[in-house]
């Protein structure tokens, strides 16, 4: 059998994968699902839940489709179809490979065709080098979690300041990252500034929003807040770059 | 009805189940494939690409691990760690519903709300990835159109700006030398940067838990 990086077989593979981690995204819906009820959350307040989970993925998933048609130029359209669907991300695909492909004395973005030896040892370096979230995961997660509910009920003020800071840490470190070229300034590049702009655009945006749902009383856009703002931000982006880019 | 620990000891036992068959399925993928074309891994591209990849995998992926499963809660963090793109989508996606909900990740309804938001955010993006390899040849002038490149090239400043204005506002005296501390660190240190934010998250996080604990004991979160 003659390998290309687009052979149907590598698609019927693909597919099965993506399709089992389907069924895991549905089977924890069903006992979520089944749970709120019996804790009695009513079915309007879960299915605002999904609908709001929905609006807001769409943005997001949309940019992981263009990096699936970047990928694609090398590695073919099924393999980087898997690693956007299950365990890899936007930011770590790219390098795994790139890293992998310049092992091998490739040059990732080049369009080079790939034979199958070469893909199947992609393939390895990037999936043995991301798969540490999954089996970690089921090693430490109960642990961690117990130790969280056991926090919980011994100083519950502190418990949810943890949680709290938890969310602020992770989310300066991101702040901090949107001005990581803004020091281009000196050197007269005002490129830098690109990204701090939009996030200032999606802030305001987000403000305007809590102001109406408290001033004006507009509740129902409380649901739709942060997936707004994204858009608007993200559109920000096209003036604002023409501006300074 | 069952207690919040019986449920979420079924979680775990799913959790596992799923997580470690998933991890066997992709670690099959590449031998399977070997297989079916009669080839084996270049050996030598095969050491060289893991070493120059999975040691700062690996470190990141464990701190990560630590720190998101917290904030994920125990349903969220089985499912996200298998479908990925947590940072950029699941954690967000949960803690916008948490947030309305006022609750936490480790609470019975906090656990319910996470993993709901996390599971169907996984369905939708496993939808519309699809619709995107099945439609790849019409989509592809479109979604790489130069006019378009700049709004999708500022996803994570744009959805940040957005978590930034409840979190912070929410938390505003956590935040403070947090948010400084990492301003600093980004602006002044050219290493840090979109490849290496991924290292500092849990860095800013315990930095973040450490201030807030001083401030908590000293009575200055009260």
């Amino acid at each position: 059998m003659e390998f290309n990086v687009n052979h149907p077989i590598l698609f019927i593979l693909v597919g099965i994968v993506i399709f089992i981690v389907l069924i895991q995204s549905i089977f924890f819906l069903v006992k979520s699902w089944k749970r709120g009820k019996e804790i009695g959350m009513d079915a309007s307040k879960l299915k605002k839940i999904a609908r709001t989970a929905i609006i807001f993925t769409i943005a997001p998933a949309i940019a992981i489709v263009i990096s699936v048609i970047t990928l694609a130029k090398d590695l073919g359209v099924a393999l980087p179809w898997m690693r956007l669907s299950v365990v890899g991300s936007l930011s770590y695909e790219t390098i795994a490979a790139t890293n992998a492909e310049s092992a091998m004395g490739l040059t990732f973005g080049s369009g080079t065709a790939l034979n199958a030896s070469q893909y199947v040892t992609i393939t390895l370096v990037m999936t043995i080098s991301i798969l540490v979230g999954i089996w970690l995961v089921p090693l430490i997660c109960k642990r961690l979690q117990n130790g969280m509910i056991k926090q919980e009920k011994r100083d519950k003020k502190w418990s949810a300041i943890f949680s709290d800071s938890m969310f602020v840490g992770m989310i300066s470190a991101f702040l901090g990252y949107v001005f990581c070229d803004v020091a281009d300034i000196a050197k007269g590049s005002t490129k830098g500034l690109i990204p701090v702009c939009v996030l200032f655009v999606a802030a305001a945006v987000m403000g305007i929003i809590g102001l109406l749902v408290k001033k004006a009383k507009i509740r129902g856009l409380a649901d739709y807040a942060l997936p707004i703002s994204l858009i608007f931000g993200m559109a920000s982006g096209i003036p604002i770059t023409a501006w300074l880019g | 009805m069952e207690t919040y620990e019986t449920y979420l000891n079924k979680v775990h036992k799913w959790g596992r189940i799923w997580n470690l068959s998933v991890a066997a399925i992709l670690i099959a993928f590449p031998f399977v494939v070997a297989l079916i074309f009669h080839v084996k891994p270049d050996g030598h591209g095969l050491i060289l690409g893991l070493l120059s990849t999975a040691p700062v995998y690996w470190a990141v992926g464990f701190v990560e691990t630590f720190t998101y499963i917290p904030m994920l809660g125990a349903g969220g963090s089985y499912l996200s760690f298998v479908t990925g793109n947590i940072s950029n989508l699941k954690l967000p996606c949960a803690l916008n519903s948490l947030e309305q909900a006022e609750v936490k990740a480790n609470s019975d309804e906090g656990e319910v709300i996470s993993t709901i938001s996390i599971a169907v955010s996984s369905i939708t993006t496993t939808i519309i990835i699809f619709l995107g390899v099945l439609l790849i040849r019409p989509l592809t002038p479109i979604l790489q159109k130069e006019a378009l490149a700049p709004a999708f090239e500022n996803l994570v400043p744009a959805l940040f700006g957005g978590l930034a204005v409840v979190f912070i506002s929410r938390s505003w005296k956590i935040a403070v030398a947090p948010a400084i501390v990492m301003l600093i660190l980004f602006i002044f240190i050219p290493a840090l940067n979109a490849h290496t934010v991924g290292v500092v998250v849990p860095f800013s996080v315990l930095f973040t838990l450490g201030v807030s604990r001083l401030m908590y004991k000293k009575g200055l979160l009260d």
